[in-house]
């Protein structure tokens, strides 16, 4: 395991954030795609079913031109090794040495991949797709029997964002998400700092998080937090997830819209145009540098659910300003994390499934420590992701009744 | 005119002096509360437009958002629907020789500071009377608890059943209303009624029954200590805003040095 | 059987000295070198009715706007982007275009230039598959890729780091004599093994130098060349292959060994007839490979024979004999070239360094394009002396 993070010397320039090389075809983001979501697919022939790598438009052994990504055997024999000693690259010049390998997978491919420190030439192997810190998706050599820990060193820190050790702050602490996932973060050996709006108001501390005053609809609250922590967080958890019943015309006003509106889309952006910065700039800072910003969003973020009309855009918001923060912020991962209804007091009149604070909080932390961007948790996030990924207007026209 | 041209060298002497009876408009300040799934009124925010930067080289400006009831703030008529139908209910129709006005202070500071809960009765009231006199028609009647020095948490002092803050009972305010006719209540805490008022019949007495009256409101006022139990002039404009129900401003008392 | 080669020479052996940094483009390399043998040869650019260029750095331009630019009209031309074996694959194309009477005289030119950013920018969109699947991987480039080649054949084959040796020191003999080598300083074995690594198993001396540089030679039929007063070798035999052995997970053979019997019964001669070989020698295993693939040993079996051999030019198997990439210096597409002119000049007897006693009869190998995970093209051909 890496152990924590020592002191910083404060002679010492704080390392650049640079990227890994980022140019990839379009064909290839299919890996990118697979890895956001911790999964692992190649790319098959439909004519012959022979599996492909790299990725190509045209199949390698009898030229079809359907190459659909799909799961495949991720397992393979590493063939050979190399530690990379020097690298006209920037950001592995400042990672060297740096390991990788030549896996010749089951499935038939030879792929050269990153490889973990304890593998070697002989060894069977387990590939995994992850994303690397520009976001691109690339290929990793593990041993197949290999634990958390044992896989904790400073190339998989390069893929994951495990928030052990990390400096993290969640901005809610009086939803139950946030005080749940004060909880799971603090288990998982991070550092809490716990977000209470308006203070004044009673509040539930959490054993363990440091409780601090932070209302995103508040630009000072902002300011304040961002000079007190800027430079000291690793990992942002937004938990202020705001949902609330009602469709545009029940709704009759705009009140609860802009409400919404603040607490999905102003509130966040403030904290990211606060913090961000500071965040971005420490991306390589140490051991524990800081690595990623979370975002919890209603599922109908994806297409509008009509009863929840108001909520769904003030979602659909805010997926849209996540998806230029993974531009604007990278290296730092963005993490969406789509939830379906919550068991909270605000669905009361929504049957079940629906998803515990608990649940969501122990998706998140699992997100981060596999290095994931984009998670559903529930089934019913799950089953509205997979409709609107099968057809999205079907499934508009399927909530819209 | 020579009065008006005393007043005037009297405030410039020192011999009438002005005390703000005004709380800072920030984020931070509390504000009335209500059950989630009713409307709310916003809190005060501020957002910052240019300050002498590529947004604005030379000038420095915010753009600012809060409900009417946010801050210290003035309360009309219109406000509670016992007034909802009266005449000239709303800030903008006010009469303007309304926001200048005598006002007593009732000091009940010592039985608030052990009694969050405190409830200011008619009895409390012909007490004060017994040592300062009749309650004057047409001036206001300022609650004084010190409750305007405490602030955050303390001040809100909500709690599972509610916040618990210090106000009037029904009889308490239909005696100011219907017998000494007084121009409207003035209070430190959020509301012109207790925090526990809706256990009242009629809940929030003082809303009801002031506004039920065409009468006014102030909250959140604070330096009541700064003023005597009778001879101050409350100077209270509200924005002028159409159809308004209330409005956040600036509350100046004029006393006698 | 295929057609031969009769009456097809090379000759006018050309190469413009190397520099670690260039500020100039490649254009001034290439037309350079053009410039040096048509004068070699006592020729006009008029005179040149065929062209082949092979290069990395020409930017969008190709032989194509290298005619304008150059002021020549070739009614034959080509461009050839394969790198280590482009200089084989020029050959080939430009001896049956004379052989045909499509073009009588063919310039083959190769060059690049070298700036202190341009072997990475060159990496970093190499190819569709090495941007996809290699360079995010630590952009070791040609290191990381010949590492993990060399990692494979020394677990398969057993070779070690002192066979390997062998084969950079004797180049790096061979090199003293090369005015124009970037690395002359001589190297003993201990050196060698005690070099910085680079990308285990590589170290410093497995590599080459990224430089600027440019060779060139003229394809032509024996009359010309006699008419000319040239001296010249002929081409016996070529082969060529691309992505051979695709099966295989790893590269361990390359596509030689699909085509050396051709190689060999086209020119009527077998590998003991060879006097002197030169191959690409980008990293030595390549060497190794070649050497098995071309019937020199048996696979797997080159380290041995680099332990019982002698490849200094003077030795019982003079290899690479001007130093070859490993001690001159890579200049790009031009290291697909640089053998086939040291070849050239081996059997026309105009050296720049040490000479071959005796050489008739020359083999020269081409490896080019580490497409994804290994070389893609290979090819090579049989000079004989005595245009």
């Amino acid at each position: 395991m890496v152990p924590p993070p020592k002191r910083k010397n404060p002679l010492r320039r704080t390392q650049a954030p640079l990227l890994p090389p980022s140019a990839r075809s379009r064909t290839a983001l299919g890996i990118t795609a697979a890895a956001a979501q911790g999964r692992f697919v190649l790319q098959v022939c439909a004519a012959c079913e022979t599996v492909q790598y790299p990725p190509r438009e045209i199949c390698g052994a009898c030229l079809g031109d359907e190459l659909a990504w799909r799961a495949v055997p991720s397992e393979g024999t590493l063939l050979a090794a190399t530690t990379i000693r020097i690298s006209g690259d920037p950001y592995f010049r400042e990672r060297m040495p740096w390991r990788t390998g030549t896996v010749a997978m089951d499935a038939g491919p030879t792929v050269i991949a990153h490889v973990q420190a304890s593998l070697v030439p002989g060894d069977r192997a387990r590939l995994v797709q992850k994303l690397d810190r520009a976001g691109q998706g690339v290929m990793v050599a593990l041993p197949l029997a290999a634990t958390h820990d044992s896989l904790d060193d400073p190339m998989m820190r390069e893929l994951t964002n495990d928030p052990q050790d990390r400096r993290v702050l969640v901005t809610d602490g009086r939803h139950p998400i946030g005080q749940a996932v004060a909880r799971a973060l603090l288990a998982a050996g991070a550092h809490v700092v716990l977000g209470i709006a308006d203070i004044w108001k009673p509040f539930a501390s959490v054993d363990g998080a440091e409780m601090i005053e932070l209302d995103l609809t508040d630009a000072d609250s902002v300011r304040r937090c961002a000079a007190a922590y800027g430079g000291r967080l690793e990992i942002v958890v937004n938990t202020g997830l705001y949902t609330r019943p009602g469709g545009i015309l029940a709704r009759g006003d705009l009140t609860t819209a802009r409400v919404e509106m603040e607490a999905a889309y102003f509130g966040p952006m403030r904290l990211a145009q606060a913090l961000g910065p500071a965040l971005r700039s420490r991306a390589a800072d140490g051991t524990h540098p800081a690595c990623a910003w979370v975002n919890v969003l209603s599922v109908y973020a994806l297409t509008n659910l009509p009863s929840w009309g108001t909520t769904s855009a003030s979602q659909a918001a805010a997926l849209s300003l996540s998806q230029a923060l993974r531009a604007d912020l990278r290296p730092i991962r963005v993490v969406n994390v789509l939830v379906g209804p919550l068991d909270d007091e605000w669905h009361q009149t929504v049957p079940s499934p629906k998803v515990a604070p608990t649940a969501l909080a122990t998706a998140i932390v699992r997100a981060l420590r596999d290095g994931i961007e984009d998670v559903a948790v529930g089934d019913v996030a799950q089953d509205i992701l997979a409709r609107w990924l099968d057809d999205p207007k079907i499934l508009e026209r399927e909530l819209a009744t | 005119m020579s009065s008006l041209a005393d007043f005037a060298a009297d405030l410039a002497s020192g011999s009438i002096t002005v005390v703000d009876l005004t709380q800072t408009l920030s984020a931070d300040f509390p504000t009335i509360t209500l059950p989630p799934e009713f409307g709310q009124c916003a809190p005060f925010r501020l957002e910052e437009i240019s300050r002498y930067d590529s947004r604005g080289p030379a000038w420095y400006w915010n753009n600012f958002s809060c409900g009417e009831h946010t801050g210290t703030h003035y309360d009309a008529p219109i406000h509670w629907v016992s007034g909802k139908d009266f005449p000239n209910n709303t800030v903008d129709t006010i009469p303007a020789s309304k926001f200048i006005a005598p006002a007593v202070v009732i000091d009940c500071s010592k039985e608030t500071a052990g009694n969050h809960d405190f409830v200011l009765t008619r009895a409390v009231l012909e007490t004060w009377e017994s040592r300062h006199g009749h309650i004057p028609a047409g001036g206001w009647v300022l609650l004084r608890t010190d409750w305007s020095k405490r602030s955050g948490a303390a001040y809100a002092n909500m709690r599972e059943d509610g916040a618990h803050t210090p106000g009037p009972d029904p009889e308490a305010v239909r005696f100011l209303v219907e017998e000494r006719d007084v121009l409207g209540f003035g209070t430190e805490t959020i509301g012109t009624d207790a925090g526990q008022a809706h256990l009242f019949t009629p809940p929030y007495p003082a809303h009801f029954y002031m506004h039920g009256k065409g009468r006014y409101g102030l909250q959140c006022l604070c330096n009541l200590d700064l003023l005597p139990a009778t001879g101050a002039v409350i100077v209270s404009p509200p924005l002028k805003i159409q159809g308004g129900s209330g409005s956040p401003l600036r509350v100046l008392a004029l006393v006698m040095a | 059987m295929r057609r031969g080669y009769d009456g097809v020479v090379v000759t006018a052996p050309t190469t413009i000295p190397y520099e670690r940094y260039s500020i100039h483009s490649a254009h001034r390399w290439i037309g350079q070198a053009l410039a040096a043998a048509l004068k070699r040869a006592g020729l006009r650019p008029r005179d040149v009715d065929g062209f082949c260029c092979s290069s990395f750095s020409l930017g969008l331009d190709t032989a194509v706007g290298l005619t304008q630019h150059f002021g020549i009209s070739p009614r034959w031309l080509d461009h050839i982007p394969m790198g280590g074996a482009s200089g084989i694959a020029a050959l080939r194309r430009a001896a049956r275009a004379v052989q045909a009477g499509d073009a009588d005289i063919v310039a083959c030119v190769a060059g690049d230039t070298n700036h202190p950013d341009s072997f990475r920018q060159q990496l970093t969109g190499f190819s569709r598959f090495s941007t996809d699947a290699v360079y995010p991987y630590g952009a070791g480039g040609p290191n990381m890729s010949f590492a993990l080649l060399t990692d494979a054949y020394m677990r398969t084959y057993g070779a070690t780091r002192e066979d390997f040796g062998r084969i950079c020191v004797s180049q790096r003999s061979n090199a003293r004599n090369t005015p124009h080598a970037l690395m002359k300083r001589p190297l003993t074995l201990e050196q060698y093994l005690a070099a910085r690594p680079i990308a285990d198993p590589i170290a410093l001396f497995d590599c080459v130098m990224p430089c600027a540089g440019a060779e060139a030679f003229l394809v032509m039929r024996d009359e010309t060349a006699r008419a000319l007063g040239l001296p010249s070798a002929r081409l016996l035999s070529t082969i060529e292959r691309h992505n051979a052995f695709a099966e295989d997970p790893i590269q361990l053979r390359g596509g030689w060994a699909v085509d050396r019997d051709e190689l060999y019964g086209m020119a009527g001669v077998g590998p003991g007839d060879i006097d002197l070989l030169e191959t690409y020698d980008d990293y030595p295993v390549i060497i190794m490979m070649q050497i098995e693939d071309l019937g020199f040993c048996a696979k797997g079996e080159a380290p041995a024979f680099v332990r019982a051999h002698d490849l200094r030019v003077t030795g019982d198997f003079p290899h690479n004999t001007s130093g070859g990439q490993l001690s001159v210096g890579q200049a790009g597409a031009a290291g697909g070239h640089l053998g086939l002119v040291e070849a050239i000049r081996q059997l026309t007897g105009e050296t720049l360094g040490a000479k071959v006693a005796d050489a008739k009869l020359a083999m020269v190998s081409g490896f080019g394009m580490i497409n994804y995970d290994r070389g893609l093209c290979s090819g090579a051909a049989i000079l004989a002396a005595g245009g």
